[in-house]
């Protein structure tokens, strides 16, 4: 459930009337939550809240944006909640896995919360194996979405405007040929059950997702953040040639020694 | 992915997933045997103050103290308790793949238990000693059990746990540090002096002692986490005493032991380790 960070006499509980939410899955490569980490960096979102849940595995560290001395020592856990009442955009990071048997749970706390809390739509960020692409897949571009019906009729033609692709079905079982078609998101962790949640709910969600697999995704999470900013226009790029807001994304500080420490000077 | 030596295998994934069976809908002896697990892996937190029959008042709770792992369940053990000034009022009993506990207060070091201790003099002031590992989906009830005791107003957690040096991400390589070492994490609400650094990012603690402090974080619980880098596993003399600088911390000083007792008992986690360690007699 969402608990506020300021509680007490004058302060009024966050409103997110209105609000998108955009929040990642806990998917392939983690590509979701390090696209969720560079938006919260690069407007510099203030954290309003936690998402206190039973169903993610405990974590906690200093602040992960931290930029100096003064707003390093501030403790993060494993679900908060970031907000820019300017972009009238709340983010939720979630940086652990699930705990077994805890996806349906925590999709219903979830969708509640949303619903509570009435924000406008909810945009996830996720996704899905690469090796599992089919012939057509495996040309063109590895970024996919998928729209709920409610969101289907006010967004859908900006879609269509942007030449976006959006995720194909598969056969139920592959290799016969008349079987129904079905979503099916690999490595996605609870996209589909999220999305397939919100279809029957009535929620606005969007998915957007790329193929990849595990490895050094920072890339990954660059091209999703670009993709995603091509529809919101969360940052507006600065030179006049060209779109491409690649380099306007602030690295977090908490990116540094994702793949180990020093070496050891004996070693050589 | 293709390995090396060409064959294919699965490369697992640090998103943690296990889609195909959360996707499937369980069927009604699925969902049996997941009651039955579930049921099996519950905790129970048997206070010995709490009388069965009249209503359950909450424990008031002025410091609570908890030492998560041997090495700093010991170091309370050496420094801070004794059968005269402490008394114990709780024990958890829990099972999971790698410990089972049960509801005996007579313990060893090297057992798996997880023991509740109260300040004779100050009834406020609660200890808690937990050598066993409390699994991932039993560490969320393990809170909701003890601090649902309590009653948090005016309460100050302090939390103690060890892990392994290698877990320490750092610009150098933790070959060359000086460990064991210290390294501490506060809620916002801790306004006091920590005894060592705080852990620099991109540094985590996971486990109970996450739970711990998240729960305090979460509820506006000023708490601190002291968190001791070793590069012993097992029960360690030089670990325990790593503890030591928060003998002069705000909560432990008034608390600590005679220092000749302490060697006394140290001196005794000496030779159980020796002995658990030797494979030649």
């Amino acid at each position: 459930m969402f608990i506020p960070c300021d509680r007490g006499g004058g302060s009024a509980a966050p409103d997110f009337k209105g609000f998108t939410l955009l929040m990642p899955a806990v998917s392939v490569g983690n590509v979701g939550q390090l696209a969720i980490d560079l938006v919260i960096s690069t407007l510099d979102m203030t954290k309003v809240g936690y998402f206190y849940t039973d169903c993610l595995v405990p974590m906690v560290g200093n602040n992960p944006y931290a930029t100096a001395e003064e707003n390093s020592t501030e403790l993060s856990i494993n679900a908060e909640v970031y907000s820019l009442p300017s972009k009238k955009l709340v983010v939720l990071q979630i940086r652990s896995p699930f705990i077994k048997n805890k996806y349906r749970p925590f999709c219903e706390t979830l969708l509640s919360w949303v619903k509570s809390s009435q924000c406008a739509r909810v945009v996830l960020l996720s996704s899905s194996h690469a090796y599992q692409r089919d012939d057509e897949q495996l040309l063109g571009t590895p970024l996919r979405y998928l729209l709920t019906p409610d969101l289907e009729e006010a967004v859908g033609g900006r879609m269509q405007e942007l030449n976006w692709k959006e995720m194909e079905k598969v056969a139920a079982y592959p290799g016969i040929s008349d079987t129904d078609k079905v979503l099916h998101i690999p490595g996605g962790g609870i996209t589909k059950l999220l999305f397939t949640e919100s279809c029957s709910k009535g929620i606005q969600m969007a998915v957007l997702l790329k193929f990849c697999s595990e490895g050094d995704n920072i890339p990954d999470a660059f091209v999703l953040v670009n993709y995603l900013n091509e529809w919101l226009q969360l940052i507006k790029s600065e030179s006049n040639n060209s779109t491409d807001v690649s380099s306007q994304w602030k690295i977090p500080s908490s990116w540094r020694l994702l793949f180990g420490n020093g070496l050891p000077p004996a070693l050589f | 992915m293709a390995t090396f030596f060409g064959e294919v295998v699965v490369a697992p994934s640090r998103a943690g997933l296990d889609e195909e069976e959360e996707a499937r809908e369980e069927t009604p002896e699925d969902r049996e045997i997941r009651r039955e697990i579930e049921k099996k892996r519950e905790i129970d937190v048997l206070w010995t103050w709490k009388s069965g029959g009249c209503a359950e008042e909450p424990l008031v709770c002025s410091r609570f103290i908890v030492a998560i792992g041997r090495n700093a369940a010991a170091f309370l053990s050496s420094f801070i308790l004794d059968s005269v000034c402490w008394e114990v009022v709780g024990v958890v009993k829990l099972w999971n793949e790698w410990c089972r506990t049960s509801s005996t207060t007579n313990v060893l070091p090297t057992d798996s238990f997880c023991l509740f201790y109260r300040l004779i003099s100050d009834p406020t002031v609660l200890l808690c000693q937990c050598s066993c590992y409390v699994a991932e989906d039993q560490q969320f009830q393990w809170l909701e059990k003890v601090f649902g005791s309590m009653q948090k107003k005016g309460l100050q957690v302090t939390i103690l746990s060890t892990c392994p040096v290698a877990d320490y991400k750092t610009q150098e390589s933790t070959l060359t540090l000086a460990s064991p070492f210290l390294k501490a994490l506060k809620t916002k609400e801790f306004q006091e002096q920590v005894c060592c650094p705080l852990l620099e990012q991109p540094n985590i603690v996971r486990d109970l002692p996450a739970a711990v402090l998240s729960y305090c974080q979460v509820w506006q619980i000023p708490a601190v986490l002291y968190q001791c880098y070793t590069d012993v596993i097992q029960l360690d003399t030089v670990t325990i005493e790593a503890f030591k600088p928060l003998l002069s911390s705000e909560v432990l000083k008034s608390l600590a032991k005679d220092a000749s007792e302490s060697t006394k008992i140290l001196k005794k986690f000496l030779t159980t380790s020796e002995t658990h360690n030797n494979i030649y007699i």
